[in-house]
Parts: C-alpha cells; sequence; structure tokens
C-alpha cells in the first residue's frame, strides 16, 4: 500500500491544485476586466514570496522577514532590462546624454555604468532574475546557518538586511533610480507591455509561473528533505545526530524562497510597469510574511490564497480608510496567529474538509488512508 | 600516554570548562570492540557532559577522543554521526509531526546530502529494514501512528531504533529507561542485551540491577573525575564509591 509508492500527491493536494487553476485561469479571467485582471496579477506576484515562505518558515522553521530584498532584487534585474530598451537614443533625445536612463541624466551620470551593460541581453538578465537573488541567499545564508544562527536573530538580522537594501538603493539615486525606482518601462523587445492585450498574456504568463513554483514546492515538500525540514524544525539535535548536515538544509531552502520571491518580482515589474526601493524594505517584507501566515503556513495553496485576500482587502480598505488600513492589517496578523495559527488552510482542514468528507464518507474514506501520510497536513492537525 | 590501536574510542585527558568551572576535568578511559561500558554517579558529575563531548555536541577545551584512531575533537556532529558514533538523549527526541515510519526513515543511513533527499526513493530495501528495526523495537504495529501519539516509553524505543537503523560500531545511550514502567524497563533491558551484542555501548544509568545485568565495566564519575573504574563487584566494593554514591 503507501509504503510502497510515494506519491507527489495526495487527492486532496490534486483537488486543491485543481480549484485554484480554476479560479486564476477560468474564473478570473472570465469575471473581471483587463484593469482588475492586471491588479490580480499583481497580488499573484506575492503568492510567489508566500509560497517560498511555507517551505522556509512553515516547514523549516527559518522565519526571514526579508523576502523583499529577493523579490526586488529580481524585480530590479528584469527593470533594468526594461529600462535600457527604453532608453533607445530615440526615445530619450531630449536628454543631455541620449541613449542612457533618464534618471542618469538627471544625476549627471553620462555613460552606462559596467555593472550596468550585461542587462542590455534579455538572456543575460532573466538569469540574473534568479541567479543574483540565490547567490544573495546563500551569502546570507551560510554566513547565518553555518554559525548556527536562527530564530528570532536570523529574523532580524534578515530585517536589517531589508533596511540596508533600502537605504544603498535610495541612497545611489544615479545608478537605482533613487526612492522612485525604475519607472516608466515600456517594451520587451519591442512587445509593448503597457497594452491590454499585453496584460491580459502576462497575467497568463504569471499564473503558468506561479503553477511551476507550486509544482517545485510540492515535490519539495514531498520529498525525505520536506520530512527532514520538518524534523529540523522539531528537534533540529536530533536531526544533526542522525548524521545531517543541518546548515545545508537551511541554505537551500532559504535559496529556494529567494528564488520563488525573484521570480515573483521579476513578473511584478513586468505587470505593473515600474520596480522602486518600497517593495524592498521592512514593511513590504513583513506583510509578505502575514499573506503567508494568514493563509495558512503550512499549505503552500492557502498561502496563494492568503495572498489574493490580504492585498484584495489591502485595496478595499486602504481606499476606504487609509489611515486605519495599516492598523488592520497589524490587527489581522494578530488575530490570525492568535485564534488560527495555521490560517485559511487551517481552518478549512478542521472545519470544511470534515463536511465534505460526512457528505463523501465512501469516497473520501480510501483518500484519507493516502493522506495519512502528508507530513505537512499531519503537521497542520 | 600512547592510544592502544585496538580500543575503539580512546577519551584522554578530556577537560571542558564553563566559565572557569570544569564539568570533565582531565578524564581518560578506553573502550573495548563489543564492550557494555556503564558510567555511574550522583548528579551533576558530568557523565551527560561526557557523551556530549564525544559526539560533538559541546565543545572540549582539550584532551583528545579518539575513534577507529580519528580524532572526533575536530569534526562535526554529522561527520561524527558517519564515522560511526550514534548518539540517544536524555529525554526521548523524536520528530513528533511525523510518523513513526518517517521518524525512522530519517535515519536510515542514505541520502543525507541536499540532493540525495530530494531524491532519496523509498525503495524495498529501505522499507524491509524499517520493518525489521520497528519489529526489534515493539513497534511494528505502530508505524503509521504519529510519533506524538506515542507513550513515553515507546518514544524512547523509537529512538533506539532511530540509533539501531544507523547500524552505529559505537552506541551512546543516556538513562534509557528512565521514566519507564516496571513492564516498559523489563522490556528494553531485553532489547537493550539484544543490541549490545555485536557493538559497544556506552550507557549512562541509575539503576543499579539494570547496571549489573549488562555492564561488562562500570566507570565512576564524580566532579568530572574518574572516582573508580572496573567491573560491577569491584566499584560496589570500592570504599570511594561507597562515599560519594551509593551509600552505605
Amino acid at each position: 500500500m503507501f509504503l510502497n509508492k510515494n506519491r507527489f500527491f495526495s487527492n486532496t493536494d490534486l483537488i486543491g491544485f485543481a480549484l485554484l487553476a480554476l479560479l486564476i485561469f477560468v474564473m478570473l479571467p472570465v469575471g473581471l476586466d483587463v484593469f482588475r485582471l492586471n491588479l490580480f496579477g499583481k497580488y499573484l506576484t506575492y503568492a510567489f514570496v508566500a509560497i517560498g515562505l511555507v517551505l522556509c518558515w512553515g516547514a523549516g522553521g527559518i522565519l526571514s522577514l526579508g523576502q523583499g530584498v529577493f523579490f526586488g532584487l529580481g524585480g530590479y534585474c528584469m527593470a533594468m532590462f526594461l529600462k535600457l530598451e527604453a532608453s533607445s537614443p530615440e526615445a530619450t533625445k531630449i536628454q543631455s546624454t541620449p541613449g542612457i536612463p533618464d534618471f542618469m541624466d538627471w544625476n549627471q551620470i553620462a555613460e552606462i555604468p559596467f555593472w550596468w551593460q550585461p542587462f542590455h541581453s534579455l538572456t543575460f538578465s532573466l538569469v540574473a532574475v534568479i541567479i543574483i537573488p540565490v547567490i544573495f541567499a546563500f551569502i546570507i545564508g551560510v554566513a547565518m546557518f553555518r554559525r548556527r544562527v536562527g530564530g528570532v536573530y536570523f529574523a532580524i538580522i534578515t530585517q536589517a538586511i531589508a533596511a540596508i537594501l533600502t537605504i544603498l538603493i535610495i541612497g545611489q539615486q544615479g545608478y537605482t533610480g533613487g526612492v522612485n525606482g525604475i519607472t516608466d518601462l515600456r517594451t520587451l523587445k519591442g512587445w509593448d507591455i503597457r497594452t491590454d492585450d499585453a496584460k491580459v498574456i502576462l497575467y497568463f504568463v504569471n499564473g503558468g509561473l506561479l503553477f511551476a513554483c507550486l509544482f517545485i514546492a510540492q515535490i519539495i515538500r514531498k520529498s525525505k528533505l520536506g520530512r527532514i525540514l520538518i524534523a529540523m524544525r522539531d528537534q533540529e539535535d536530533r536531526v544533526r545526530f542522525s548524521g545531517y548536515d543541518v546548515a545545508n538544509f537551511k541554505i537551500f531552502v532559504f535559496c529556494a524562497g529567494a528564488a520563488f520571491a525573484a521570480v515573483g518580482g521579476a513578473m511584478f515589474t513586468l505587470q505593473v510597469g515600474f520596480m522602486s526601493p518600497s517593495f524592498v524594505g521592512i514593511v513590504p517584507s513583513i506583510e509578505m510574511v502575514i499573506f503567508c501566515a494568514v493563509g495558512g503556513r503550512l499549505s503552500i495553496i492557502g498561502a496563494v490564497y492568503g495572498a489574493l485576500l490580504v492585498n484584495l482587502a489591502k485595496t478595499t480598505f486602504s481606499e476606504l480608510f487609509p489611515e486605519l488600513w495599516l492598523l488592520g492589517l497589524g490587527g489581522l496578523f494578530i488575530a490570525v496567529v492568535l485564534a488560527f495559527p495555521n490560517g485559511l488552510a487551517g481552518i478549512y482542514k478542521d472545519y470544511v474538509e470534515p463536511r465534505i468528507a460526512l457528505i463523501f464518507k465512501r469516497k473520501m474514506h480510501i483518500d484519507e488512508d493516502v493522506s495519512k501520510y502528508d507530513p505537512l497536513e499531519a503537521a497542520a492537525d | 600516554m600512547n592510544a592502544r590501536p585496538d580500543f575503539l574510542l580512546t577519551v584522554e585527558n578530556l577537560t571542558v570548562s564553563f566559565d572557569g568551572f570544569k564539568a570533565v576535568d582531565g578524564l581518560s578511559f578506553y573502550v573495548e570492540q563489543n564492550e557494555c561500558r556503564v558510567i555511574i554517579g550522583p548528579n551533576g558529575a558530568g557523565k551527560t557532559t561526557v557523551l556530549d563531548l564525544i559526539c560533538g555536541r559541546t565543545k572540549a577545551t582539550s584532551g583528545k577522543v579518539e575513534f577507529k584512531n580519528q580524532e572526533l575533537l575536530k569534526m562535526r556532529e554529522d561527520q561524527i554521526v558517519h564515522a560511526g558514533v550514534g548518539r540517544k538523549f536524555q529525554t526521548p527526541t523524536v520528530y513528533e509531526d511525523l510518523t513513526v515510519f518517517e521518524n525512522l526513515e530519517i535515519s536510515y543511513p542514505k541520502g543525507h546530502g541536499v540532493f540525495g533527499a530530494l531524491t532519496f526513493r523509498r525503495d524495498d530495501a529501505v522499507i524491509s529494514r524499517i520493518d525489521e528495526i520497528a519489529a526489534t523495537v515493539f513497534l511494528e504495529e505502530l508505524l503509521e501512528e504519529k510519533a506524538a501519539y506515542l507513550s513515553h516509553g515507546q518514544k524512547q524505543w523509537l529512538e533506539i531504533g532511530m540509533l539501531l537503523i544507523q547500524d552505529p560500531e559505537l552506541l551512546m545511550l543516556d538513562e534509557p529507561v528512565a521514566g519507564m514502567s516496571v513492564a516498559e524497563r523489563k522490556k528494553t533491558a531485553e532489547l537493550l542485551n539484544r543490541i549490545i551484542q555485536d557493538r559497544s555501548v556506552i550507557v549512562i544509568e541509575h539503576d543499579m540491577k539494570f547496571v549489573e545485568d549488562i555492564a561488562t565495566r562500570v566507570t565512576v564519575l564524580h566532579q568530572g573525575k574518574v572516582l573508580s573504574e572496573g567491573s560491577m563487584a569491584h566499584v560496589q566494593a570500592d570504599p570511594k564509591v561507597i562515599e560519594v554514591y551509593l551509600g552505605h
């Protein structure tokens, strides 16, 4: 029976994936106009970060309050390519130095710096979107986890890194666009990303990439590595004395989380048309943790719903009560942690699933046997 | 003093000092192949600390710990495990959110790298080995149970099983029968007697009846130093041991 195969998808998982696919690829595109669809596309870019946090925080117990760093780095890599393409000599002929990004011209920089040069290449830029944040995460991971820095200390350090990177970007205005970020992005290899058609296509590309990330995350969770992460979260010493180099596993999952966040950041830049330090710093990084907590930090599907719902609420309520919104968000976080530590996914599992099970008693009986061996679901109990 | 090569484990002049307090002070002892060494001593004698030092959990201030002619003090915990040293903690330390099967699977000595763990397959060899170990530690009926739902004694057995599946040449057990019921204690003694047959074991234990049953030799620790060493009869007759530990 179960012992003979290591199934990556239990039936419960398959239903969850199918419902989410239905929502993202059919219901939202059919039900929303292009403006709203683009907005949901933006919300979904945060879901990439939340999925990474489910792996790092929910499974591995590593709370990073600096995921905005990786989201931002991915977004900036994409923005640099788009900005260079938008800064053709014809488009920028009114500048004192035509052919360079506008913010460089405003800051009396006369030529494109050497480290911007490789971003003329789309291939390089796409590789950089993932590789640069992963290398950065790797360096942080090696420095922290090899020294056995963990828990609250790790969270505070990642937060400090988010603050430092924001200050660096704002301070180096001539090279980064400063506090305004990199704006006025127009085309991708000649294809105008501002049109309605482009927005719809980018929405679907975004959805496809999101499912690719969900799929990878699911494989990681269901492999022995996923179970080691849970074991590490609960009894780190026992894992160490079972012959594992715990630091390597933490570095791996932190890098995976960074890669997901970076893809989200790049898709954000493409769909929203700019990237700025306001998506890098402490506040956005903490918001990303809230998306994950509300959705359920043990469930990758839950994390996607969390990102969607909190952002939808943010858009709605921040228009109605601009001053109260942040307090509301903080209150929501506290409420979730106190009352529903496993978020929406936990509520679904505790209240909805048993009812469905009652209705389909006979059919679900078989499925339950399989889902018993899902360590993350087991952990959610 | 040179280490004799036929000792499995050589501990010489081992010292660890915590802010000036020497928990283990110039300790030397030798463990032979297939020996069952029991360490006894009053509370605070440094028994657990000695095991911590050998398995790399605590870094020694000075001295040497040689296992099969490898210096353990310079190695990381996981490297020491791979060298063949297994350690059971005093309180049962199992992964509560995972099933008994998964607990044993994680300890199975394969796929310990990141990519090894990603590509690890639950093949027939793994399953039959886990079944075999589960039967040894009386848990064959509970493979699908989450470890959190096991009784205290069953958790102790599970952790012993997790060590057995690693097949270590040196097994270190910290109070394996502590907190067990009489029936569980008896079963555990039987289990330990079976598993110490073909390997070396270091056990920390207070139960004298139990020590008498399993010990090849006994080392009595007091204030981080060896107070007495030899057969059970020898240390029980030693006036120094009676004074500080066994009582008159």
